[in-house]
């Protein structure tokens, strides 16, 4: 699928119609969908009256900016008026958004096209999409592995070619997650960044919306509607000779898959090729960034849904109703103390930042796991699949930092590997001119 | 609270209201408090 960028010229040139590719879009949608499972709504006659009016209006002179016509899928958990917003539950059964999520609007407002809800993992808490009420998004690399999550359907939809962008949400690594594991860049903003009204909450102060993107000047041009600045365009890189660059390499390189290990480190030695400083630093509690994340979500999660948990239990899934009851006996005093933690681990981030200009990690350490696997083999022991594909993303939830993945190759059996990048507090537009400057020697075709 | 008194309560309880299957969890999240607590950026009233 043609990227944002390409689109635009190509609409302005008069070789395409957002009318024409939205009904591409939405015959792979047709094609692929049963298969992938990356659609909950398909909003066809919506998408094609809004692609109709975006064409309208650029015949008639009015050009809103780079998402004039754009068709984009929308993770079921932000609100677009008029349609239901399931977060993948039957406890959402009935529900209609009587208003847009003001990051659609802002969207809407660029011109966009939707053209549809994209499946998640129920209610956004999960990693691999598997716990939904629609069943599970399948990765269009492998369709019998995970997509990633909890924005997997999201990730699919994109990597299928059947939009040419998607909004997703991320509270503990759920734009990256599903980025690194189909192959796109996702950006999670700097936490605030973005309102996140209109989003059914997992942990109101770890979500963040953002897209899910073919290239790192599309992921721009979204972030820049989602900000309410339709007319941006992407930046200029920086540039990429002089940059410096910290590898936090304790806890966050110890425990990788081989081929993920061997892809970051090509991933480095390509980018001090390109004349960029790589230097190793420390973290010094990231161990705790686990506990400390899930001490908070656990109990922000539970108390947003313990009315339904009583209510109606048998509507959730028996996996994400475990778990949402697991938060109910978190004690306020380690509530308390991981709001501690947290400041600790701001402040080491922002130190480690202080002498560099971002932080270089892997994004995820294993390709995308099978679907029904609960247990992952990696260095030796077996992990939780959820604790192991959060581990290297969670980290910038907590401290709200802004990153963003690019995909850096592929393993022997053509599974997709990420890289990630973490930019200082409030500088997300300084963390993508990053990204645009390293993109072509971290996204290489191995 | 002792984070075992705690998880002997937790797991009391969560049989009681019919949901064994939180034992396992409930365990995994005592561990996880065990290493929050065990951080050293805990502030301790007598120092």
């Amino acid at each position: 699928m043609m990227t944002i960028e390409e689109f635009g010229r190509r609409l302005r040139a008069g070789e395409v119609t957002s009318e024409q590719v939205t009904e591409e879009c939405l015959q792979r949608i047709d094609a692929d969908n049963a298969r992938l499972n990356a659609f909950i709504t398909i909003m066809g006659d919506e998408a094609q009256r809004r692609a109709r009016q975006a064409d309208r209006e650029l015949a008639a002179g009015r050009d809103r900016g780079p998402m004039h016509g754009v068709p984009l899928s929308v993770k079921d958990l932000l609100d677009i008026r008029g349609v239901p917003t399931t977060a993948a539950s039957r406890v959402r059964e009935g529900h209609v958004a009587p208003h847009d999520a003001p990051a659609i609007a802002r969207l809407a407002q660029a011109g966009a096209v939707f053209l549809g809800k994209t499946n998640l993992h129920e209610f956004a808490f999960g990693t691999t999409n598997e716990d939904s009420a629609f069943g599970p998004a399948r990765n269009p690399h492998d369709p019998a592995r995970s997509p990633g999550g909890s924005s997997g359907g999201s990730a699919a939809s994109v990597a299928a070619g059947m939009a040419l962008a998607t909004i997703g949400t991320d509270t503990g690594g759920s734009i990256r997650i599903p980025a690194a594991a189909c192959g796109l860049v996702g950006l999670k903003p700097s936490l605030g960044e973005i309102d996140t009204a209109g989003v059914v909450p997992l942990s109101r102060t770890m979500d963040h919306i953002g897209p899910l993107a073919q290239t790192v000047a599309d992921a721009c041009l979204v972030y820049h509607a989602l900000l309410g600045d339709p007319a941006a365009i992407a930046p200029a890189p920086m540039p990429v000779t002089g940059l410096r660059l910290a590898v936090p390499r304790p806890f966050f390189c110890d425990l990788l898959d081989d081929e993920v290990r061997a892809r970051f480190e090509g991933t480095l030695e390509r980018l001090r090729g390109a004349g960029v400083h790589v230097d190793d630093i420390e973290i010094h509690h990231a161990r705790e960034a686990a506990p400390i994340y899930l001490h908070i979500v656990l109990a922000d999660a539970a108390a947003y849904h313990a009315t339904t948990l009583d209510a109606m239990p048998e509507r959730y899934t028996p996996a994400v109703r475990l778990r949402l009851e697991m938060g109910r006996y978190v004690l306020a005093e380690d509530y308390v103390r991981a709001l501690a933690g947290r400041d600790v681990l701001r402040r080491e981030v922002d130190a480690a930042l202080a002498q560099h200009d971002a932080l270089v990690l892997p994004t995820l350490p294993i390709p995308a796991p099978l679907l029904g696997e609960s247990t992952v083999q990696v260095g030796g022991t077996a992990d939780p699949v959820r604790n192991v594909m959060l581990r290297l993303t969670q980290l910038f939830n907590v401290t709200g930092h802004p990153a963003i993945t690019l995909p850096c190759g592929v393993t022997s059996s053509g599974l997709p590997c990420g890289t990630q990048l973490v930019g200082c507090r409030a500088q997300t537009d300084a963390l993508l001119r990053i990204a645009l400057a390293c993109e072509k020697y971290i996204s290489v075709m191995l | 609270m002792t984070i075992d008194a705690w998880l002997q309560a937790a797991v009391a309880d969560a049989e009681r209201r019919g949901l064994p299957a939180l034992k396992a969890l409930l365990e995994a999240l005592a561990r996880a408090t065990h290493a929050l607590r065990a951080a050293d950026f805990n502030e301790h009233a007598n120092r």
